[in-house]
């Protein structure tokens, strides 16, 4: 009989107190593999920046690694794979990082190059998970979650080149272009 | 290979709460899409913080004075949903001072900032799962939600677990807090005893003689359980 997990709760509009302290290591760029950066916007339903959101990111190295004990193929040296930080006062935000590379899914296929999203903010309950595929790499057709979402909603998971290595994605919490978010 | 329970729907606060007014333009209409859980979220930031530094337990000693309020103890375990301690991993916490106001620019609340309480805390746990931290009972506070609203005084709680499922952000309570029954944020867990687990229990065995009130908390995380994988 399995225990019941502690609820979630907000984590409210100050959450900048612990992040003031973070000593997270901002997204290995001291690992080999191509720069990027994704600028985008968090927006509400009334499409208004949401100014108090705290953003996770996870991925694999370029050559789609993860540092984690149960990926027995080790990632570059100096590779972490996480980042956090929070929206400024118009919504915005930023990630520097490296390429991730392509990375295993379920029963043999393989998942195009993605970002896991963590998004934190005041007014909801939960994180809300998404992901980031990235609109010029290979593979996005079979990847095997974007297939899980209906077509008229992929683009929601796909950031747009904009030139030199910088990607946009903005973030839409409700409303017509809404973020898919995953139950998983 | 193994994969992670998913909660059960009575202890997650719905999203869309019109009694807590800024869920009303921020959570999804769409249906939340069900996907299997792939090596992507199987993994998850394990290693990312650097060993917690020596006073990053104690939110009374961070700075060269003392802040004034209540030095209390808040120590727990982390479990999984086997009950199986969670080692190794970081807790955070975050909180309000003594009279009710955070120490960060957004905070308009008209009551005192401690220049020795910067409110922000970080341990590993062991290889049982306890944390403990040292710090000063949080003050209540007003806020904009409805007439006459105050937030329970509350520690916020964040905890990485193994993967990137197990990731939790949640609040613990006092025991006999008066504001618990009219807070619209602790009372959108839908079922009761879900929501009691994050009211905390005072604790004789963590009270330090003449030194500070214990406090114990526990946090139970998504557990892993060998299964074939979902699709």
């Amino acid at each position: 009989m399995s225990q019941p997990i502690t609820p979630w709760q907000t984590v409210g509009p100050f959450f900048g107190v612990l992040l003031r302290h973070d000593r997270v290591v901002p997204a290995a760029l001291e690992a080999p593999g191509p720069r990027i950066g994704i600028r985008g916007v968090v927006r509400d339903g009334a499409g208004a920046p949401v100014p108090d959101a705290m953003l996770e990111f996870w991925q694999p190295d370029a050559t789609g690694h993860w540092a984690h004990p149960d990926d027995s193929r080790k990632p570059a040296d100096g590779f972490g794979g996480y980042s956090r930080g929070s929206t400024d006062a118009e919504g915005c935000f930023s990630l520097d990082t490296i390429r991730p590379g392509e990375t295993p899914g379920p029963d043999g296929t393989t998942q195009a190059a993605h970002l896991l999203v963590g998004l934190f903010a005041r007014g909801l309950f939960t994180r809300l998970v998404t992901r980031i595929y990235l609109g010029d790499a290979p593979g996005l057709e079979a990847d095997p979650v974007l297939r899980r979402v209906p077509a008229g909603r992929r683009a929601t998971l796909i950031a747009t080149l904009d030139g030199d290595g910088v990607y946009v994605h903005d973030l839409y919490l409700q409303g017509p272009m809404e973020t898919v978010f995953f139950d998983v | 290979m193994f994969t992670y329970r998913r909660p059960d729907p009575a202890t997650l606060p719905p999203n869309n709460h019109p009694p807590y007014r800024s869920t009303a333009l921020r959570h999804p209409r769409e249906p939340l899409v069900v996907v299997p859980q792939t090596l992507s979220e199987l993994t998850g930031p394990v290693y990312e913080h650097q060993a917690p530094g020596p006073l990053d337990h104690d939110l009374t000693r961070q700075h060269p004075g003392t802040p004034l309020g209540e030095r209390i103890v808040v120590a727990g375990r982390v479990l999984d949903d086997s009950e199986r301690p969670v080692s190794d991993t970081v807790v955070e916490v975050w909180q309000a001072n003594a009279a009710g106001r955070y120490a960060h620019h957004a905070d308009t609340h008209d009551a005192p900032v401690d220049p020795n309480f910067s409110g922000a805390g970080r341990v590993r746990t062991d290889g049982a799962g306890w944390f403990r931290f040292v710090t000063i009972k949080p003050g209540a506070y007003p806020w904009q939600n409805h007439e006459n609203a105050w937030r329970p005084a509350h520690i916020h709680f964040s905890v990485f677990g193994p993967s990137f499922l197990t990731r939790l952000v949640t609040q613990m309570y006092f025991p006999g807090d008066p504001l618990l029954a009219l807070d619209p944020i602790f009372k959108a867990v839908p079922d009761a005893g879900a929501r009691q687990r994050l009211v905390a229990g005072f604790d004789l065995e963590l009270t330090e003689p003449g030194l500070a009130l214990g406090y114990r908390f526990d946090i139970v995380l998504r557990g892993a359980h060998a299964t074939p994988m979902e699709t």
